[in-house]
């Protein structure tokens, strides 16, 4: 089975790729790659024209809420996978804070099981780094990683024991996978609902320090450079978090990080109505954060654009603000966010957009065959239209969820194929 | 000028001119409470309800009697938060209530911004009776309302708030409300209890109260709310109360016209010794009362009401 895409313009960060080209795709991989016009050697079964459309490779989302097993009132791995792919994510990474917690052998199997059934893109689960989440002591990390677990991560909550997190980090090294950290200390959030500053002040809301990550961030750093594990920062949100990750990737420090669209376009100054889709941890920030990520971004100090896509059911959600829960959805409006945001109305290149959505979050989960184009690689593939102009409608998300901060947002950036492993996924209507 | 919103959710919003208008309209209310008979008709054939979700018995009164005064059919529904958390959501308790097709909704509640959140999902009218740390907008009416009586026009002039300005909607309604009117505050405690950035709201801060008071025209003493602390946030009230109770010793030099108020209930002894709060300075009592015509007020205008002579009503 082979497939043409020509006509296409070519971004791939990881082959330095951007100019007109061909993608030719044969049996689940990519065959080649290349700038120019496809030779009259190849004969395809198949061929996509996608003139006035950027070719990239398969977006990755490193940070995923299925829901599922035990919240499928909120999303399933269906409906997250179908988000998914209408979102562009060829790949995407589950968050192990379901109920049961993906904290043994048995729940990966059954996320890859019911992924694969699914078909649509592929999920790699990540496992809990302490057993139930509950911080207290190493899940069996030998058998989650044996299971293929990319990552580990207690999301949701931080991993506060530094001991434990000393050992993870350690453990971690025998089987080259990153621990990933909600870095949060509950005692300086301290039931803050929203960052702490003059929006939580005027509003009445408790705050959450932005120093309550910075410390966290700053620990988990110390900790990696001493033990010489690897350490990925979630969702980063402050700007000393971005300091502090800059400097420590310039000493060699095996560290990298995350930003979600919704930190790095919205500040606390959105909460001003009280609208709990505006209300996630770590909290929308001040306008100096936000910029210091918009420079993370930039220089390389940011390795990937992550979602935390966390859905929830309006019970949930249309609550008093102190009652709502926290999160939001986002990967059906990622792209639009990003491309608007970063390169439309900002000054990024756009092959530094499309490494922090492929290459970037590939290599922290060491998956060398994805997040490219390159002659071996999966054959994950989005076609996308940067001029396509359009309003974000949550209603018509495929995602069970509706907790969108972007709903109604005039973007540019649209989705028009998403091809994982040879196969179109998703077709714009 | 005649009064157009349909609820009275903060102070934030509100334009000075809204603001007088109230104060204006306060003023006529008065005089009923002066009467034999204290009732008027304005708000015959409508329902209110005084829906609480925190303990309250002040405003809950202060409400209830301006309801009865102004003839409304009053219902209270008191709804412990632990109901709440375990039951029926506060959209359907209050879809369930306007059901009766009932005009105003007075609300208090633990969380900030419910009341925001109810006015736009219901008809009914909304009056904010105090929402978490947010606003209190009724009180800061009253307060206000009680300082332009003593003082006249409110330009220029100096009011300290004293206390947990931190957890205070009492303190956020009156720097909206007395800033507006082009009034000098300044916030006085201790920075544990001072929230960050609040000279972005337009007041001073200031961590000694005799330096405050000694400029100021008022001192509004708010009670200390160790039952919101989650954390603590000073030493001890003995210590608290050192450094920034309002005792005789801290007022003898300041000049006779120098107010004190405080929104109540006092902790006697703590924020405020009892000699102060029942001696020359304290206008406690009359912001109680002014509270009422305050509140007659605001019901009258949310209802409907557009005239501002309560003779020309009846009785």
């Amino acid at each position: 089975m082979t497939l043409l895409i020509k006509n296409g313009h070519l971004v791939d960060a990881a082959q330095k790729l951007d100019g007109a080209g061909y993608v030719f795709i044969k049996d689940g991989s990519i065959a080649a790659s290349a700038p120019g016009t496809p030779p009259a050697s190849l004969h395809p079964d198949d061929v996509i024209d996608a003139r006035g459309m950027l070719v990239t490779p398969g977006f990755i989302d490193l940070h995923v809420h299925l829901r599922e097993p035990g919240q499928e009132s909120k999303e399933t791995i269906e409906s997250g996978c179908r988000a998914a792919v209408a979102g562009g994510f060829a790949s995407i990474v589950c968050m192990p804070n379901t109920v049961p917690t993906i904290d043994h052998a048995s729940i990966v199997k059954f996320v890859h099981l019911e992924a694969q059934r699914v078909g649509l893109a592929n999920v790699f689960p990540a496992g809990t780094v302490s057993r139930d989440r509950e911080g207290k002591e190493l899940a069996d990390i030998g058998e989650l990683a044996t299971a293929g677990v990319v990552a580990l991560t207690d999301d949701g909550a931080p991993v506060m024991d530094a001991g434990l997190m000393l050992r993870a980090l350690e453990y971690a090294r025998m089987f080259g996978i990153a621990v990933m950290d909600h870095c949060e200390d509950p005692q300086l959030t301290n039931f803050g609902v929203m960052n702490e500053g003059f929006y939580s002040t005027k509003l009445g809301l408790r705050g959450i320090p932005s120093v309550c990550e910075d410390v966290m961030v700053a620990r988990d750093i110390l900790l990696a450079e001493y033990t010489g594990g690897r350490i990925h920062i979630q969702h980063i949100s402050t700007a000393h978090a971005v300091r502090m990750v800059r400097e420590a990737k310039q000493r060699g420090v095996h560290v990298t990080c995350e930003v979600t669209p919704h930190h790095f376009s919205l500040t606390d100054a959105a909460l001003s109505d009280y609208d709990t889709n505006f209300k996630m941890r770590p909290p929308l920030r001040a306008e100096e954060d936000r910029a210091a990520l918009l420079r993370g971004i930039a220089d390389g100090t940011i390795d990937a654009i992550a979602t935390d896509h966390a859905p929830h059911t309006d019970t949930d959600k249309n609550v008093e603000f102190d009652y709502a829960a926290d999160g939001v959805i986002g990967l059906e409006s990622a792209l639009p966010v990003a491309y608007t945001k970063l390169v439309k109305e900002g000054a990024l290149p756009l092959m530094r957009l499309v490494e922090l959505l492929t290459c970037g979050p590939a290599a922290i989960i060491g998956k060398d065959k994805k997040g490219t184009l390159r002659p071996g690689a999966d054959a994950d593939v989005t076609i996308w239209n940067p001029n396509a102009s359009y309003t974000i409608d949550a209603g018509a998300f495929r995602s069970k969820a509706r907790n969108c901060p972007f709903h109604g947002w005039a973007v540019n950036g649209k989705v028009i194929r998403t091809i994982v492993a040879g196969e179109t996924k998703y077709e714009a209507v | 000028m005649a009064w157009t919103k349909k609820d009275l959710l903060d102070l934030e919003y509100l334009t000075a001119e809204e603001i007088t208008t109230i104060l204006d309209t306060a003023r006529s209310f008065y005089e009923v409470s002066t009467r034999t008979i204290k009732k008027v008709p304005a708000l015959r054939g409508k329902t209110v309800v005084n829906l609480f979700y925190e303990a309250s018995t002040r405003t809950r009164a202060s409400f209830e009697i301006a309801e009865k005064r102004l003839s409304a059919d009053v219902l209270n529904v008191n709804v412990s938060v632990s109901s709440v958390t375990k039951g029926e959501t506060l959209l359907d308790t209050v879809k369930n209530l306007c059901a009766y097709k009932i005009d105003v909704i007075v609300i208090r509640h633990s969380v900030s911004g419910s009341p925001l959140y109810l006015a736009r999902n219901i008809e009914a009218s909304v009056i904010n009776a105090g929402d978490g740390a947010h606003e209190h907008p009724t009180q800061a009416l009253l307060d206000i309302y009680t300082l332009r009586e003593r003082l006249g026009e409110l330009k220029g002039r100096q009011i300290a708030i004293v206390g947990d300005i931190a957890h205070s909607r009492v303190a956020r309604s009156n720097i909206w409300g007395l800033t507006k009117l082009g009034a000098k505050v300044t916030v006085v405690a201790p920075p544990t209890l001072v929230p960050r950035d609040i000279e972005r709201m337009g007041v001073a801060v200031s961590h000694r109260l005799d330096e405050a008071i000694a400029r100021a025209d008022a001192v509004n003493m708010l009670r200390i709310q160790r039952e919101r602390e989650k954390q603590t946030l000073f030493p001890s009230l003995r210590e608290y109360s050192k450094l920034f109770g309002l005792d005789e010793e801290k007022i003898k030099d300041l000049p006779e016209g120098m107010l004190v108020m405080h929104p109540g209930p006092i902790n006697r002894g703590v924020e405020i010794s009892g000699a102060v709060a029942d001696g020359p300075h304290s206008v406690i009592l009359e912001q109680v009362t002014n509270g009422l015509a305050v509140r007659m007020a605001v019901l009258f205008l949310v209802a409907g009401g557009t005239s501002l002579h309560p003779e020309s009503l009846g009785t």
